[in-house]
């Protein structure tokens, strides 16, 4: 092969490499104001199954706050607050920890919790549990996790707080005993963290809220 | 070269050759999805979409691309053409993406796009890279929902679980619970199962194979005889 067949077939190639790159940055352009709309949207349903949407009068996607606490919330990282007000009156928040210690990895939760300390509910929203055992804990599969619903930290008292194999309260699935365990205990860490900041939590309205990205939709 | 005729095409891809259960290709996605039927339909939808338009663009520019950079070349096509199904179907068929979103991906990885890019669609006109592209997706869809029927029923001891996620309202009314109180069979649903699945699978079309041979040995005979009498 010759300098001149190499020169072509490179500038082939390139062209083949430039047409691609054109066509995926063309097709994110026009998707992802799309995307981010849908994303928002998936959210905010997710959110609405915790907090029904004639509770409050606010935007639960613009009145959040993101605050880190890894022995109460399961991650170094930020976590994401949604609140609920209704009349400028703090109604119900939902908080989203992490149970660290899942059976195969973290499990992502939501947890709603009303403003008297009540769990409105959790939801899983992430986990890579044994699919057919511990993947009960997902609504799609079970209702396990409506156990949670109403309860709160007098209810059972906290040392009961636990599954019903530790001498807790709560049923563990069959065949799974380590993933319900994680779960309960992150609920139950993420009830003490609201006991403990309730104010605070509630505290700071929208305008000093570190809420990138919200708006322009 | 001696063009394969449509029904050579479409026999090829859904039967004699299928990339699922004779090429044996595309393993990975295979045997990673098919847990119930509405996931195997899913990818398998998403595999023929790609199928067909990576066929279909390595044949319009087959003529263009030099031997020595014609696997570059398809590859880069088919990552673009994969990743462009997949901000779409992430903007506008969002419900379905959130559950096909993970497996999307896996597409890129399933040597049976680049196979057909290479062995079939670069060298052949581009209504028949079409047509193998069709052809070899649905044979491979088949594959999948076969398998995900299997290891659903014997798994959770339904059928076409979740179906909302796909067809929406409609869906719903389509779940079958075959049986009542079903404890579940976890083998069938991990990888394990896959393997099994696609094991018995494979013994069965090798026997009917086996049969349809024995049948059509025995067709010709009696026209051999006659001329004997």
């Amino acid at each position: 092969m010759n300098y001149r067949q190499v020169v072509i077939t490179t500038i082939i190639l390139l062209l083949f490499a430039l047409i691609g790159t054109a066509l995926v940055v063309y097709t994110f352009d026009n998707t992802r104001e799309r995307i981010a709309a849908n994303e928002r949207a998936t959210l905010l349903r997710k959110l609405h199954q915790l907090i029904p949407p004639e509770l409050h009068d606010n935007t639960l996607l613009d009145d959040t706050l993101t605050v880190t606490s890894r022995p109460l919330l399961g991650t170094t990282g930020p976590v994401m607050v949604y609140r609920a007000r209704r009349a400028a009156q703090p109604v119900a928040l939902v908080i989203a920890p992490i149970a660290p210690d899942g059976y195969s990895g973290s499990i992502k939760l939501l947890v709603g919790i009303n403003v008297d300390g009540t769990l409105s509910g959790v939801r899983v929203v992430a986990h890579r549990e044994t699919p057919g055992l511990g993947d009960a804990i997902d609504e799609t599969r079970s209702n396990w996790i409506h156990v949670f619903d109403n309860r709160s930290l007098g209810d059972p008292s906290l040392e009961r707080w636990a599954v019903k194999k530790d001498g807790g309260d709560f049923d563990q699935l069959t065949g799974a005993t380590i993933t319900p365990r994680a779960v309960v205990k992150a609920v139950r860490q993420a009830l003490l963290y609201y006991r403990d900041n309730q104010e605070a939590l509630f505290a700071s309205n929208k305008t000093d809220t570190p809420a990138p990205d919200e708006h322009g939709h | 070269m001696n063009d394969p005729t449509y029904t050579h095409i479409l026999k090829e891809g859904l039967w004699l050759n299928n990339p699922g259960t004779v090429q044996l290709l595309g393993l990975c996605p295979l045997l990673a999805v098919t847990t119930t039927v509405i996931n195997g339909l899913g990818l398998g939808l998403a595999t023929t979409l790609t199928l067909v338009a990576s066929n279909v663009s390595v044949s319009l520019i087959r003529k263009l691309v030099r031997p020595e950079i014609r696997i570059p070349v398809f590859v880069l096509i088919i990552a673009s053409v994969v990743t462009v199904i997949e901000l779409s179907m992430n903007a506008w068929l969002h419900d379905l993406y959130l559950i096909l979103g993970i497996f999307i991906p896996l597409i890129v990885t399933n040597c049976a796009i680049i196979g057909r890019a290479e062995s079939f669609a670069s060298r052949q006109t581009v209504d028949r890279a079409l047509l193998d592209g069709l052809a070899m997706g649905i044979g491979f869809t088949l594959v999948l929902v076969t398998l995900g029927g299997m290891r659903e029923v014997i798994g959770q001891g339904t059928l076409l679980a979740q179906a909302h996620l796909m067809f929406g309202a409609f869906g719903e009314h389509l779940t079958l619970t075959l049986i009542e109180d079903y404890r579940g069979f976890l083998l069938a649903i991990l990888p394990p199962g896959a393997f099994l699945g696609l094991g018995f699978l494979i013994a069965g079309i090798n026997i009917i194979n086996a049969r349809r041979e024995k049948k059509s040995t025995l067709k010709t005979m009696p026209v051999s005889q006659p001329a004997q009498a």
